[in-house]
């Protein structure tokens, strides 16, 4: 299952890193991208960061979330 | 909502090129079982001219995975002292005689995990069991199970394995531009399988058997803009391999993950279901792991598994018929009771075409 | 299939094959066989009945526990089907072991609810085995209302009705699977666990036709038990659905389907269109109905469909969940 949705790197710990995907945190390998940093946007796949997505692009998608989240919590 | 609107009106810029240069017929496959997914979940055939012809390719590695290869799995998954780790979606596929959900229903030790990480926790708090984690995936997930073998042997699990059916793209691409029954015209390439071997190792299909192809991601928009890209490489008379998925893809793929995935495994010739034996299409585990490698550990015996008659899944994986040629198509298979691998699987392009269109929508 | 599977449970169609093939086979009469939430009995007040058992793990997750659960499924049941719920039974199965702690925690939230819900535990019954002969602790609640003049259910639907549910869609699976061992990740998502029957005392007009609440198999899997039970079409639109980011988050995370999710405080409710939004415009003032919405309408189409409208204009088949919803990976 190829799963599309960018995961924000929010802390890292060796080759564990915390990731936050819409508001759900969950910590992940990043074996496979040793080279990443704290604030990258990442893809994961089966627990793994497998690949270090476009900065530009992922910032805009979580824009338009966070606006979503924020209508329902501001009703 | 605003991101909706935005959404339709890219939609419809590319619906209307893509009619503007779709006169003739054009057979695109999708060689990916997360596209095949997103495409019926998405309908996106209600917004294709007809002469867009989207064709379900053998890129869902529960689908290609060989009776053999099951019979294999559930004969050590039987075993005592065993306890089988796997994704979700291998738990009611149905081998010769029974299938993982039935041997756990009758006492056998199967556990679904979500990662190798968990499959690898699994064996550290078992010390006493032997955990087997089924391997099965393409080069997106093999990375991750490579890394678990790595840590095994670093942190010297003993009792951890992994049954290695893995399978690599370039092959089984290759074999469907050679098939000659195969009538495709140019591939949607996975995005995720790219994302980790970049696009030089599928660069022949476009160079030397004219296939081209966009490497894709899975948006419904990203699939209307790859189709849209493939149509302007035929008006253009080009044949490439182009990156569509250039948020995540690179061209030269992720090297730190081929490298952790070549010191791990090596190529090995492997039988897909419906199509038969590719040459050096799988990926086996190398000799300096043999000792996580659940095949030598478990001196396995090799199964030779009859195909289930009736069952065209080999040609649904071909892209020969549409799911819903075949007679056995929600009539005998469902996906609670499943003849093939495709019907199974949430990516098998028949359960994305029972789930979703069942035929009754056109 | 010779032996029990998880799939049975799922309140999929499995589980509707086995109550088919097991229990209408040998139990079926005039009051089972109407296959609704709750049944109405007949006496001198006509009382309506339902029964639910409750076995979760975690015990206790975020939004709640299981003793609130076994409040607010069974309260729910009785309000979705029309009638004012009064009483309730409480069995419990306790695994030995069990921390009087944690049981009093529990027992606690039941009072709680049932004092929000306006209604009272009247008898129960525990029963202890052996630690391994269960998990930690399972409850039943067999719950008694009066009926009212509402008449609801699937009989009443018509072509031309609206669609509406009374909040977000997903919320409690998502809570739960969050603490589901091997699958731990943190999510901001509370478990919407609540009784509805303060609720529907609002929002109910005559024009209201029909009530459920979507808990396992989610609204997915409700809307295809009432477009069969009512013999009609229905068709939903994807962009209408209300659905919290985090809980969208959390299912391309896993490779769910919210449609699929369960809901333990949210009921769909299916109206007639000349009153579908003034029902609308009373959940909107009630707390729990805030993020109401109109997701879709009846059809004259083919008997039992569902269909959805994605935002792009296609149409898709919306199916009844098969088999227990699993998080995918490969």
């Amino acid at each position: 299952m190829c799963l599309a949705i960018p995961a924000k790197v929010i802390s890292m710990d060796g080759s564990i890193a915390k990731v936050d995907m819409m508001g759900n945190e969950r910590i992940v390998s990043i074996d496979l991208v040793p080279e990443v940093q704290i604030g990258e946007f990442v893809l994961i796949h089966a627990g793994f960061a497998i690949e270090i997505i476009d900065d530009e692009i992922a910032q805009e998608t979580e824009k338009l979330w966070l606006e979503v989240a924020d209508s329902y919590e501001e009703e | 909502m605003k991101k909706n609107e935005e959404l339709r009106a890219k939609a419809d810029a590319y619906r209307a090129e893509i009619q503007d240069l779709a006169q003739r017929p054009y057979n695109i496959m999708e060689v990916c079982g997360t596209h095949t997914v997103a495409i019926a979940k998405n309908a996106l055939r209600d917004l294709l001219p007809d002469t867009i012809h989207l064709i379900s390719g053998p890129g869902c590695p529960v689908c290609v995975t060989d009776n053999s290869d099951i019979d294999r799995f559930l004969y050590l998954a039987a075993q005592p002292n065993v306890i089988t780790a796997t994704f979700g979606d291998m738990i009611r596929v149905p081998g010769t005689k029974k299938d993982l959900q039935t041997l756990r229903a009758e006492g056998a030790d199967v556990r679904i995990v979500y990662s190798t990480q968990d499959a690898l926790e699994l064996a550290r708090h078992n010390p006493g069991k032997e955990v087997v984690f089924l391997g099965i995936g393409f080069e997106t997930t093999v990375p991750t199970v490579a890394v678990s073998i790595k840590t095994a042997q670093k942190e010297n699990i003993a009792n951890y394995s992994v049954l290695s059916m893995h399978k690599v793209v370039p092959p089984v691409l290759r074999f469907l531009a050679e098939d000659k029954e195969i009538m495709v015209d140019a591939f949607l390439d996975p995005g995720h399988v790219c994302a980790v071997i970049g696009i030089e190792p599928i660069k022949f299909m476009a160079e030397k058997y004219g296939k081209p192809g966009v490497v894709t991601g899975f948006e419904a928009l990203d699939i209307l803009e790859a189709i849209a890209m493939l149509l302007r490489q035929r008006k253009e008379g080009r044949s490439e391999i182009e990156i569509q998925y250039n948020r995540v893809v690179k061209a030269k793929g992720n090297p730190h993950a081929q490298l952790i995935m070549n010191q791990v495994f090596e190529p090995v010739d492997a039988s897909w279901r419906g199509i038969g034996l590719i040459s050096q299409s799988g990926l086996g585990i190398r000799e300096e792991y043999s000792q996580w490698d659940a095949i030598r550990k478990f001196s396995l015996p090799v199964f030779h598994s009859k195909e289930t008659p009736g069952c065209r899944c080999g040609d649904v994986l071909k892209g020969l018929i549409y799911p819903t040629q075949c007679p056995l198509f929600a009539k005998h298979c469902t996906p609670m009771k499943p003849v093939g691998p495709c019907m199974v699987s949430s990516e098998g392009s028949c359960a994305a075409y029972y789930r979703y269109l069942q035929g009754s929508v056109k | 299939m010779e032996r029990i599977m998880m799939a049975h449970g799922s309140g999929g169609r499995v589980s509707h094959e086995l109550i088919q093939a097991l229990f209408q086979k040998h139990l079926g009469n005039m009051y089972l066989d109407q296959m609704n939430d709750a049944t109405v009995l007949p006496g001198n007040d006509n009382i309506a009945v339902t029964t639910d058992s409750f076995v979760i793990s975690p015990l206790f997750f975020r939004g709640g526990n299981i003793g609130k659960l076994a409040v607010c499924g069974t309260v729910n049941d009785l309000a979705v089907s029309g009638a004012i719920p009064q009483f309730l039974t409480l069995a419990l199965i306790l695994e030995e072991g069990l921390p009087i702690r944690d049981l009093e925690e529990i027992i606690e939230s039941v009072a709680q609810t049932a004092d929000q819900a306006g209604v009272k535990v009247v008898c129960g019954d525990t029963k202890v085995v052996e630690r391994g002969n269960a998990d930690k602790i399972f409850i039943n609640t067999t719950g008694i209302g009066y009926i009212t003049n509402r008449l609801v259910g699937p009989k009443y639907i018509q072509p031309g009705d609206e669609i509406l549910i009374t909040g977000t869609i997903g919320d409690h699976g998502i809570a739960i699977l969050s603490e589901r061992e091997g699958l731990e990740f943190q999510t901001p998502v509370l478990s919407d666990c609540a009784p509805l029957n303060r609720l529907i005392d609002d929002f109910y007009l005559p024009g209201v036709k029909c009530m459920r609440d979507p808990t396992r198999g989610g609204v997915a899997t409700t809307l295809n038990e009432l477009a069969q039970q009512a013999g009609v079409s229905m068709i939903l639109e994807e962009e209408k659905l209300p659905l919290l980011p985090s809980v969208q988050g959390a299912c391309g995370m896993l490779g769910l389907e919210p449609l699929y999710l369960a809901n333990e405080g949210k009921a769909l409710v299916i109206a007639a269109a000349e009153v579908a939004e003034e029902v609308l415009s009373k959940m909107k003032e009630h707390p729990l109905g805030r993020f109401a919405a109109k997701i879709g309408r009846v059809e004259d189409g083919k008997p039992g469909l569902v269909l959805l409208d994605t935002p792009l204009g296609g149409k898709r088949i919306v199916g009844m969940l098969e088999g227990e919803h699993l998080p995918r990976i490969c």
